[in-house]
């Protein structure tokens, strides 16, 4: 398991690796859980109040379905540590962030100076998304 | 037009240098090839036959003159002197060196532009009607809804790795003129019964190896939940789009696979969920944006006295018939700058020509010229007692071609002269063609004629009255001729005639399906309606017989 | 013959591995028989080319010919603008290609 380089957030971290989909509905007492890309993140939904870390797996950059998994469990009220893993590189860092990731653990740690930049590199936002930041609209509109 | 507030400015900022950074990464060997790819294609930085290609947005078509200007000298300062139209309605440099790439888009970002999201998995630059705020013929202009788009869509967190690339297009008559239903979504901009404004969604329609007809998927979405309803659209491709099979990527084939009603189920499931989640932009920034199109102060008829046209000049008056449409304003008319001189190569403009441009749409058109996906150029709202004094110096630049629609107003893709892609080339092709036919191009009419160079139809033939698709045959390039394709109102796909050609034959082969043409048509009818007429049983004995 | 080409990581150009470096002409390219894997590993992670792959090529009259068109318009240039490519003096140049 990769090291978490960056974690957003104040409480213990959960020491266990997350367990597969397919095995959290039957462990219940299981609190960590992984998602693949292929996986079906509303299935978790009826057990967020369990859940303490969703590692979502980036297995390549480009699949780009763990972005929506992090939004759908954030929008469904999940408050715990949501977790990037797999080959997490230094420029999709601020994307995974505002759909709601608050813990990186790439394959290959970041350059920090470089990590340090993406996140804030863009002060300003057009889209509204679960992490609180105003878009661009409502600073137009007060 | 739109200009930007210093939020669009900072972003455009944040970008250039965001994309220095990774350049300096790049050259210093922090990342390699594989992972710096994807970003310099999000910057429409392409690796082609001979040198780095930059393609640079132009969302919806619209420049004003400082815009187009800077597309000149950029052409003469980081380029060979000339660049390259496309059928995106954006513009390509193919000489661009990596080291250069970051000031090109500082440059840009002087004049309000970039080169964000013109490649790559992501939303692609939105494209509209060219004349969209000019014709007659439109319910509202589409361009605020185009812009709404591009900003919900620029640096989208969630839709920036999805399966496939993702073209959108807006308009806003019923003679669409963005070939809207070939786009993954076409939105076309309607009044209801009850006099309201609303987005028709038609979704998955596209071209590429499998060529689909969009079909609509939600005839009337408020204007109020727009964006909501592209983001439920987007969210089922992201998750559901395959991506096991970069051919098989695209929105389109999700959409046949699982069928337009399953599809249509679950975007609207994820619709209904999303209006929960506030992401909409209030109406208040939709007027925001449309104030900033507002109609240019245009002059009122009597307070001229000469608004018409003297057609004396027959070159001139030929131009007219040929390039200009009617505009909704009377004594305005909005006219088109062909980039198809005969033998010359569809879309290219010198450094001079643009910026030459760039001054006619300054003194002639309020500022403002669009380009076109058929690879042209138009000044939108020119006055009709100005128009020969444009036209004539237009016409000693070379830039007076009358054939717009015309045979000799080929689309054609780069091809293999340039696009790394492509199994054949496209260009050689569009000049021969053009040579042939010149004489006879006024008499055949209106004839839509497009060239790609490759299966992913770059340039459109699955949409041309007659369409020609390069392909490789053992190592040497050969055609395909396709007929019957059309986009707009009622879009068809075109169907391949027979075997292959190679050069000179598919010239012939255009020649002979014209000759036939002529020969057959009936009272005012355009090839294509005597195509859809007498079928391609007939049309193959003329061109095969 | 099976020789090397690539583009230059910085400006985009064209180039062909010469036995030593990089060259922007095809003519200099030189056999590199078994040893494609090592020299594309090794000089990509140098730095000095991008997007670098062997093809097949013939030697004919002192010229080098790629098997492929595509590379062969590679070597030369646009055919549709002789004045960009590398023999704007030629007219017979895009023969050459086809």
């Amino acid at each position: 398991m990769a090291e978490v380089q960056y974690r957003f957030r104040d409480d213990e971290p959960v020491a266990d690796p997350g367990v597969t989909v397919g095995a959290f509905g039957e462990q219940s007492n299981a609190s960590a859980v992984r998602l693949e890309p292929g996986d079906e993140a509303r299935d978790l939904i009826p057990h967020l109040e369990r859940i303490r870390l969703v590692e979502v797996n980036f297995p390549v950059f480009g699949d780009g379905r763990g972005y929506s998994s992090a939004r759908i469990l954030r929008e469904a009220g999940y408050t715990g540590e949501l977790r990037a893993v797999g080959e997490v590189l230094v420029d999709q860092i601020a994307f995974m962030r505002r759909c709601g990731f608050d813990a990186f653990a790439p394959d290959v740690p970041l350059d920090p100076a470089d990590a340090d930049n993406a996140f804030g590199r863009y002060g300003e936002v057009y889209q509204p998304t679960i992490d609180g930041l105003a878009p661009i609209w409502a600073k137009r509109h007060g | 037009m739109y200009r930007y507030d210093t939020y669009d400015q900072a972003m455009v900022d944040a970008r250039v240098e965001e994309f220095r950074d990774q350049v300096r990464r790049r050259l210093e060997g922090h990342i390699t090839e594989d992972q710096f790819k994807p970003l310099r294609l999000m910057n429409g930085l392409y690796l082609q036959l001979h040198a780095y290609m930059l393609r640079v947005a132009v969302p919806y078509g619209t420049l004003s003159s400082a815009q187009m200007r800077m597309l000149g000298d950029i052409a003469d300062k980081y380029d060979r002197g000339y660049g390259h139209f496309t059928t995106r309605q954006n513009i390509q440099y193919n000489w661009i060196k990596l080291e250069d790439a970051p000031d090109i888009l500082a440059d840009l970002a002087k004049v309000e532009m970039h080169a964000i999201q013109t490649s790559g998995n992501c939303i692609r630059n939105t494209t509209s009607d060219q004349y969209a705020g000019a014709a007659a013929d439109e319910v509202v202009d589409p361009r605020p809804y185009a812009e709404l788009i591009r900003q919900w869509s620029t640096f989208h967190p969630e839709f920036s790795f999805l399966p496939r690339k993702f073209k959108m297009a807006v308009i806003a008559s019923d003679t669409d003129r963005a070939a809207m239903k070939l786009h993954d979504i076409g939105i076309q901009i309607v009044r209801n019964e009850a006099g309201e404004l609303g987005a028709a969604f038609y979704v998955g329609g596209g071209m590429g190896r499998t060529p689909m007809i969009a079909p609509c998927i939600n005839p009337f979405v408020p204007l109020d939940q727009m964006i909501t309803y592209s983001e439920a659209a987007l969210r089922v491709y992201n998750r559901h789009g395959r991506r096991d099979n970069k051919y098989k990527a695209r929105i389109k084939i999700l959409v046949h696979e699982l069928g337009k009603d399953e599809y249509t189920r679950q975007v609207e499931a994820e619709f209904q969920h999303l209006l929960g989640q506030n992401i909409e932009p209030p109406l208040a920034e939709l007027e925001r944006i449309k104030a900033q199109f507002a109609d240019p102060p245009f002059e009122k008829i009597g307070t001229v006295p000469t608004f018409e046209i003297d057609r004396s000049d027959p070159d001139f008056a030929l131009w007219v018939d040929n390039n200009c449409l009617a505009h909704k304003q009377s004594g305005y008319i909005a006219a088109t700058i062909s980039l198809k001189p005969i033998g010359g190569i569809p879309g290219d403009a010198s450094g001079e020509q643009i910026r030459l441009m760039a001054d006619l749409a300054r003194d002639y058109s309020f500022d403002e010229c669009r380009v076109t996906h058929a690879q042209n150029i138009v000044l939108p709202h020119v006055r009709k007692d100005q128009l020969y004094a444009l036209w004539q110096q237009l016409d000693a630049a070379g830039l007076g071609t009358p054939n717009l629609d015309l045979v000799g107003d080929i689309i054609a893709c780069p091809g293999l002269d340039y696009c790394s892609l492509a199994n054949a080339r496209s260009i050689p092709v569009a000049q021969k063609i053009g040579q042939r036919l010149a004489a006879k191009q006024q008499e055949i009419g209106e004839l839509k004629l497009k060239i790609s160079g490759c299966i992913n139809a770059c340039g459109h033939h699955h949409a041309g009255h007659i369409g020609i698709l390069g392909v490789d045959k053992k190592g040497t390039e050969n055609y395909q001729l396709l007929l019957g394709g059309c986009e707009g109102a009622d879009t068809s796909l075109g169907q391949i005639t027979g075997p292959g050609f190679d050069e000179d034959g598919i010239v012939d082969a255009v020649e002979k399906a014209t000759q036939f043409y002529l020969a057959q048509r009936g009272e005012g009818e355009r090839f294509l309606d005597t195509y859809r007429r007498v079928g391609m049983p007939a049309f193959k004995e003329a061109i095969y017989g | 013959m099976k020789i090397l080409t690539g583009n230059d990581l910085k400006s985009g150009a064209v180039t062909w591995w010469d036995g030593v470096q990089w060259s922007l002409h095809v003519e200099d390219a030189v056999d590199v028989g078994d040893h494609a894997d090592t020299i594309l590993a090794r000089e990509q992670a140098a730095r000095r080319v991008n997007a670098a792959y062997a093809i097949e090529a013939v030697k004919d009259e002192g010229s080098v010919r790629p098997a492929h068109i595509k590379d062969r318009i590679r070597a030369l240039g646009p055919t549709v603008r002789p004045d960009l490519t590398l023999k704007p003096a030629d007219p017979e140049a895009g023969n050459w290609v086809i």
